[in-house]
C-alpha cells in the first residue's frame, strides 16, 4: 500500500529540514506502511520516552537526528530518564551510564522538548482535551490519555515518539479513527462489593487481570462507581498496559466516550465477568509474599505520584515511625506543587525521588528481603528489573507495613 | 509463508516459539539475549540468533530500544515472526537498520500460518 503524502512531507523526505527531519520523516512513512494506513495526520503535541537511557543505540539515534539538525515542530514533554537531576545522589548509577544519560538527556532538551522527566504528563497543567490527536509514548500515558482524557494516540514507542514530534505527523489509523476505538470486550464487574470498589487497590489488581484478558485489545469496563477518581483510573490503566498492551480502556459512565455500553461497543463485542475470586487471582500473581513476612523497602508513586497522592502519604507518615526505607517517585512539577510538605515527607523518614523512578534505575541499592508496593506496575516489573520479591498492598498497607517492618494488609477487603 | 513483511529481510533460522508474548524492556536482556521477564514461561531461553515467534508485542513502549539494542550488540534475533503487526517491534527493528545498517526481518504471518509453526522448526523464507 502507497501512503498519500502530502507536499510538505515530500519536503521533508527530501531534506529540506535537513537531514534529522528526513529520517524522521522516512521512518514515519515506514510505520504507515506497517500500519497500513493510507494517509498522514497532524499531531498537536508529543509525549517522549526515548530520553530514558537503555543502551548505546537511544543515543545514537537521538545525537544522529540532532546533528541532522532536528528539533520537535510540536511541543513536546520528555519522560522519565534515568537520573534524578534534583537529587542526583539517589541515582547508584555507574559514572559513564550517568554521562551517557546525562548525554541523552541534553539532546532532547537540545531539540526542543520540555523538561518535564515525569512519566505522567497529564498530572501537567496543560494537557490535551477530548478529541485532540497527540502522539504520546510510556504505556501508562498512552493508555490515560486515550482513556481518561479521551484525546487519541497509537501506542508510540521509543524512536518514533521523536519522528512525531519532529515532523508533527503520524499515520492515521488505530485509535487516531473512530472504529479503532470501539471496545471489543466488554468486562462486567460481578459480585464485587461496593466496599471493594471503594478501594484503591481494586484498582492496579482489576488493571492486572484486564492486561492479562484483554491483550492488545480495546476493552469496556462495566460496574465501576461513577465517582471513580483519575488516580484510581491511573492506577488501573497502568497495570494493565503492564500485563497486556492496552492503550485504551472505556469505563462505563466514566471516561469521556463511554456515557453508555453502546456508545463505545464494537460490532460483535464478547461480554466477560469479572468475579471476586478472578480479582483475588489477579492479586495473587502480583504478590507472592505473605503477611507478616519482613519488607526491606517501599516503594510508592509508578505512575509518579499526583499531588493528591503525596499529600495523603504525608498525612500517613505523619503518624507513623517508618522502619524501613520508604521511597516516593513524583514529577518535578507535582513536588513544586505540594510546597513545604514535602519537607514533612523527608522528616518523616520518606525519600522522595523526582525525574526517574525506582524500577527503572538503580536507587534502592541492595534491599535485604522483599519491597511492598502499591502500584501494580512496580509489582509487575520490579522482579525482572530489580530481582526483588513484591509485596502489594493499598498506600494504608505500605506505611503501616514500614512501621511494622513486616507486611501488614487489610485482609478483610477481599473477603465475600 | 503466508503474511507479510513488516520490515523486510531474508527470515532464517531455528523457530523460538514463544507461548506468551514478551516485553523486550523488562523481558529481554539486551547483553545477553536471554528472556528474564519473571512471570514469563520461557525464561532462561535465549532469543539470539532464533527466529522468535510469538502471537504479538506487549508492554512498555521503552521495548524498541531494547530490541534495536540487542541488535546492535549482536545478541538479538535472526528475525521476528508475529502473529499480528507489532509498531514497537517494528520500530525498534527498522531504527537498528537505519542506524547500524544489520536487518532484522520482522513477519506477519497469516493465521494458519502461524498456527502451524512449531518450536524448533526451522524456517527458511524471503520477501
Amino acid at each position: 500500500m502507497t501512503v498519500e503524502l502530502e507536499d510538505r512531507d515530500r519536503a521533508l523526505l527530501g531534506g529540506g529540514a535537513g537531514d534529522g527531519a528526513a529520517l524522521a520523516m522516512r521512518l514515519v512513512v515506514r510505520m504507515a506502511e506497517v500500519a497500513r494506513a493510507s494517509q498522514l495526520r497532524d499531531v498537536t503535541r508529543a509525549h517522549i520516552d526515548s530520553c530514558l537511557y537503555h543502551g548505546q543505540v537511544g543515543l545514537d539515534f537521538a545525537e544522529r537526528l540532532l546533528a541532522g539538525g532536528g528539533s520537535v515542530a510540536v511541543p513536546s514533554t520528555l519522560n522519565v530518564s534515568s537520573l534524578d537531576l534534583l537529587h542526583p545522589e539517589l541515582v547508584l548509577l555507574d559514572a559513564e551510564t550517568r554521562g551517557r544519560a546525562k548525554r541523552l538527556m541534553a539532546a532532547y532538551v537540545a531539540m526542543g522538548c520540555r523538561p518535564t522527566w515525569t512519566c505522567a504528563p497529564y498530572q501537567l497543567s496543560d494537557r490535551p482535551s477530548l478529541g485532540e490527536h497527540v502522539a504520546w509514548a510510556e504505556s501508562n500515558a498512552i493508555v490515560f490519555a486515550n482513556s481518561v482524557l479521551g484525546a487519541r494516540t497509537n501506542r508510540y514507542g521509543d524512536f518514533i515518539d521523536l519522528c512525531a514530534a519532529v515532523t508533527g505527523r503520524v499515520p492515521d489509523h488505530g485509535l487516531h479513527t473512530d472504529e479503532g476505538r470501539r471496545a471489543t470486550v466488554r468486562f462486567r464487574l460481578h459480585g464485587v462489593s461496593d466496599r471493594l470498589l471503594d478501594q484503591d487497590l481494586l484498582y492496579p489488581v482489576l488493571g492486572h487481570l484486564l492486561g492479562r484478558r484483554a491483550g492488545t485489545e480495546v476493552a469496556a469496563i462495566d460496574g465501576l462507581p461513577p465517582t471513580t477518581s483519575e488516580d484510581r483510573l491511573k492506577a488501573l490503566g497502568a497495570a494493565a498496559a503492564s500485563s497486556g498492551s492496552v492503550a485504551l480502556f472505556h469505563a462505563i459512565g466514566i471516561t469521556p466516550e463511554a456515557p453508555t455500553w453502546d456508545a463505545v461497543a464494537g460490532l460483535g463485542a464478547r461480554e466477560e465477568a469479572v468475579t471476586l475470586p478472578d480479582l483475588r487471582a489477579a492479586r495473587g500473581e502480583l504478590s507472592h509474599v505473605p503477611d507478616g513476612a519482613e519488607i526491606g523497602a517501599v516503594s510508592v508513586g509508578t505512575p509518579h505520584a499526583s499531588e493528591a497522592e503525596l499529600r495523603r502519604l504525608a498525612e500517613l507518615v505523619a503518624q507513623a515511625r517508618l522502619r524501613v526505607p520508604f521511597y516516593v517517585n513524583t514529577g518535578r512539577a507535582q513536588l513544586a506543587a505540594i510546597g513545604g510538605i514535602a519537607g514533612e515527607l523527608a522528616d518523616a523518614g520518606v525519600t522522595v525521588v523526582t525525574d526517574t523512578c525506582t524500577y527503572i534505575t538503580p536507587v534502592l541499592g541492595e534491599v535485604t528481603g522483599p519491597v511492598m508496593t502499591d502500584s501494580g506496575k512496580w509489582a509487575w516489573y520490579a522482579p525482572s528489573n530489580l530481582g526483588v520479591d513484591v509485596a502489594l498492598g493499598s498506600l494504608e498497607d505500605c506505611v503501616r507495613s514500614a512501621a511494622a517492618g513486616v507486611v501488614t494488609r487489610d485482609e478483610a477487603i477481599w473477603a465475600g | 509463508m503466508d503474511g507479510r513483511f513488516l520490515v523486510e529481510g531474508p527470515v532464517n533460522g531455528t523457530a523460538l516459539v514463544l507461548a506468551e508474548p514478551l516485553s523486550f524492556w523488562g523481558g529481554l536482556d539486551p547483553v545477553t539475549g536471554e528472556i528474564v521477564e519473571a512471570n514469563h514461561p520461557q525464561r532462561g531461553e535465549v532469543v539470539t540468533d532464533r527466529i522468535l515467534v510469538m502471537p504479538s508485542g506487549r508492554g512498555s513502549s521503552s521495548s524498541a530500544t531494547v530490541l534495536a539494542e540487542s541488535i546492535r550488540l549482536g545478541t538479538g534475533p535472526a528475525g521476528i515472526v508475529l502473529g499480528e503487526a507489532d509498531e514497537i517491534v517494528a520500530i525498534g527493528a527498522l531504527v537498528a537498520e537505519a542506524l547500524y545498517g544489520v536487518t532484522t526481518a520482522v513477519f506477519v504471518a497469516s493465521r494458519d500460518g502461524y498456527a502451524a509453526i512449531r518450536h524448533g522448526d526451522h524456517l527458511a523464507f524471503a520477501p
